[in-house]
């Protein structure tokens, strides 16, 4: 094996277990910190049922997002489901056989990354122009808007300008889940894309990407409108009833 | 009264966002409460030498016990979508006062000493030492926010800044920095019953003379009857409905339902305050133990059913925590719930709003009007936020957008709703509530209640409205004092239950 196979293959096997495990760990945290106080903002579902389609809502529409500004609705909007799309159509590079909708949505992957590259240069934008999101952001804001900005792009490179040896990476991955390892191709478009997207996978348990999982998580959010029906109480409160019963 | 010793904002059409203007209320401070009352609540009254260590412990602890702490800690993408939703930054320009910078003064801490990135690379991710400065940065804008959440609406992830500013008040006070207005009503709650701190030989005289000025005016015996035993129902009120006007209208106008329907109800001199302002303290030991005057007062009583008077943040308390807290309500099946469960009427929500119990009896046809003496009042309905955004009315969701409503037009002729994006669950605060209801933040309090001027002066100006109907004393206190400001009269206020006090026929 050479040097370059064996560096991305022990940074990929690194940034996966930093991303799955600390992910988790954080779901585990989250989780577990009691949410002693019914807290939904109303007017809220009043059923287990009512909140999963508000959060459903929240997180494929960002309803809440569209009610407050259109602008980051739209930017944020187009960047998000350009990535789901893009992300899908990479199964491709993870599986053998490939998946009959992964094959079908291949053509609206590749130009969904258009509209992921156009939502994220739209969202930095505004942390330029606008004041108060001038204020607010901070260097990890414009590094973040950056690394994923640089790794579409260079996505875009290989799907659109100077294609990489596709088959050569889809063995490099198929090996690496199987332990069966093939080459990395010497592309240096294909190192820089890679590279950046373990970055981004080590970085995500440490960093505001968390929102992902943390939505499901929040009271405001997932919690029903149901506190004269349902006695909350968490552990910890009602160990202070207990002492003083 | 004295003139403002600052520049009232012009009214204008449409509330304009403002550019940001770094530090424009960093001086505004609210007292600093002394130690009587800090001692008391167990908390010290100055800068302990190892504040450091106590904030962080604090902080940590806050994170081990609320799930909103921790997530919102976590989830802010600094997208900006609420930055321009606080009436405050509406009102000042502060940036501080832009809910996510508000948030980021605690975020930078919890960022240096429980992150990471934090710890290896704080310049690069917005992390800060906790400095002294931190401390004052806190104290002044947790106490130039009212925990509205109208922020928590817009917010993609739904971060609620009212539990920030909570978490931060509560810090605040384990290192001996608590407000004067709120540390001493908690001590007046506590020791004498109500936030005020008036006893009760002083309620009953009122009381008294209320039925006398009753009976005088209208020829009905209406009776407002305290600490009777056995009485179906318990009306738990904001105490300022005693004394302050014209929180006293509504007062007479919940007797004269009462009455109108027959009702065997009472007050009690124990639990004579609705109020909580253990809420705004974000400490869960004390809104309890505030809280359970209630329950003690209802078992004591031994009432069946308890109606919660017209009061904002109380409504939010006694609707959404007073199960959790004291067991008022259903579902829970420990001793401690069974025992009050088993007292209360199983056919009736518990807590239920006088707003829930009116519009029930008007849509049962037990209460007749006469809606044209209301007719020299053009009305419009302000949402209380703690109402609109962290309870309900009845069976549905935005029954607290409907009900009052509702009511208002069943009692009255005239009604005009203010702008859609300034109500409802959109709607902006008084700029009083959340423990800011005080002298010392008077500049706080006038700038804040900016966009609400705005969208009343509009149906001033267009509809002729003459009239802002409310259901929280903090409001009705708040606009009392702050609509001269603004060049309206202050007798343009009043409540829900002042106008069906005004309509309603009684025999």
């Amino acid at each position: 094996m050479t040097s370059l196979t064996i560096f991305y293959s022990v940074l990929f096997y690194i940034a996966t277990l930093v991303l799955l495990g600390g992910v988790a760990y954080r779901i585990y945290e989250y989780a577990r910190t009691p949410a002693p106080l019914n807290i939904p903002t109303t007017p809220a579902p009043t059923s287990k049922g009512g909140v999963a389609v508000r959060m459903a809502r929240e997180v494929v529409l960002f309803e809440s997002l569209f009610k407050s500004n259109k602008w980051i609705w739209l930017f944020g909007w187009l960047f998000h489901v350009g990535l789901a799309l893009v992300l899908l159509r990479h199964l491709r590079y993870f599986q053998e056989p490939v998946w009959f909708w992964v094959e079908f949505i291949q053509p609206f992957g590749k130009y969904a990354s258009f509209a992921m590259v156009a939502g994220l240069a739209g969202l930095w934008a505004r942390r330029f122009l606008v004041d108060r999101v001038r204020y607010i952001s901070t260097p990890s804001d414009h590094l973040m808007l950056a690394l994923l900005i640089a790794i579409g792009l260079s996505g875009m490179l290989m799907t659109f300008v100077a294609h990489t040896d596709i088959v050569a990476v889809k063995a490099f991955m198929l090996g690496l889940m199987t332990f069966n390892f093939h080459p990395m191709p010497a592309d240096p478009v294909l190192m820089a894309h890679l590279f950046l997207v373990a970055v981004l996978m080590i970085i995500f348990p440490v960093s505001k990407l968390l929102h992902a999982p943390g939505i499901f998580f929040s009271p405001t959010r997932n919690q029903a409108d149901d506190p004269r029906e349902t006695r909350h109480i968490a552990p910890w409160a009602a160990a202070l009833e207990r002492d003083r019963a | 009264m004295a003139g403002p010793e600052f520049e009232v904002p012009a009214l204008t059409e449409y509330t304009e966002v403002p550019k940001i203007k770094e530090g424009a209320t960093a001086h505004l401070k609210s007292f600093i409460a002394a130690e009587a009352s800090q001692s008391y609540l167990g908390y010290p009254h100055q800068l302990p030498a190892d504040w450091k260590e106590r904030v962080l412990d604090r902080m940590g602890q806050v994170l081990e016990k609320y799930r909103s702490v921790r997530v919102f800690m976590d989830a802010c993408v600094h997208c900006g979508a609420c930055t321009d939703k606080c009436h405050y930054f509406l009102g000042t320009a502060d940036p501080n006062n832009m809910p996510v910078a508000r948030q980021e003064l605690m975020r930078k801490v919890y960022r240096r000493y429980f992150t990471l990135p934090g710890k290896i690379a704080p310049w690069l991710v917005g992390a800060e030492d906790l400095t002294e400065d931190t401390l004052n940065k806190w104290y002044n804008y947790y106490h130039q926010c009212s925990e509205c959440r109208r922020c928590s609406v817009y917010c993609p992830y739904g971060i609620d800044t009212a539990e920030i500013t909570m978490a931060g008040r509560e810090i605040l006070n384990h290192v001996g920095i608590g407000q004067k207005y709120s540390s001493e009503i908690l001590v007046k709650v506590q020791k004498i019953g109500n936030n005020l701190g008036l006893p009760g030989p002083a309620l009953e005289d009122t009381l008294l003379g209320l039925e006398e000025d009753i009976e005088a005016d209208t020829g009905v015996p209406v009776k407002m009857p305290l600490d009777v035993e056995g009485a179906e129902i318990l009306l738990v009120t904001p105490s300022a409905d005693f004394f302050s006007e014209p929180h006293v209208e509504s007062l007479i106008g919940y007797a004269k339902v009462f009455h109108a329907a027959g009702a065997s109800w009472t007050l009690s001199s124990k639990a004579s305050e609705a109020g909580n302002f253990g809420l705004f303290n974000g400490n869960y030991e004390t809104m309890r133990a505030i809280a359970m005057r209630i329950r003690d007062a209802a078992l004591e009583l031994g009432v069946k059913r308890i109606i919660v008077g017209e009061c904002g943040h109380a409504w939010r308390v006694a609707y959404a925590f007073w199960n959790t807290l004291t067991g008022i309500g259903y579902g829970g099946d420990d001793p401690f719930s069974v025992e009050l469960q088993k007292r209360l009427d199983p056919r009736y929500p518990q807590p239920m709003h006088i707003c829930e119990y009116t519009w029930d009896l008007i849509e049962k046809g037990v209460l007749k009007f006469d809606k044209s003496l209301n007719d020299d009042r053009v009305i419009t309905f302000h949402d209380s936020c703690n109402v609109a955004r962290g309870s309900r009315m009845g069976t549905e969701p935005g029954g607290q957008f409907t009900i009052p409503r509702n009511i208002i037009r069943a009692v009255a002729n005239n009604y005009q709703d203010m702008a859609a994006e300034t109500i409802g669950e959109s709607t902006f605060c008084c700029g009083g509530g959340g423990g800011l209801l005080t002298d010392d933040l008077i500049e706080v309090r006038v700038k804040g209640a900016l966009p609400r001027m705005n969208a009343y002066n509009n149906v001033v100006q267009g509809q002729s409205v003459n009239f802002l109907a409310l259901i929280c004393a903090i409001c009705k206190a708040q606009f009392t004092k702050v609509l001269p400001y603004y060049g309206f009269d202050r007798n343009m206020v009043g409540g829900v239950h002042q106008l069906v006090g005004t309509a309603i026929k009684l025999d």
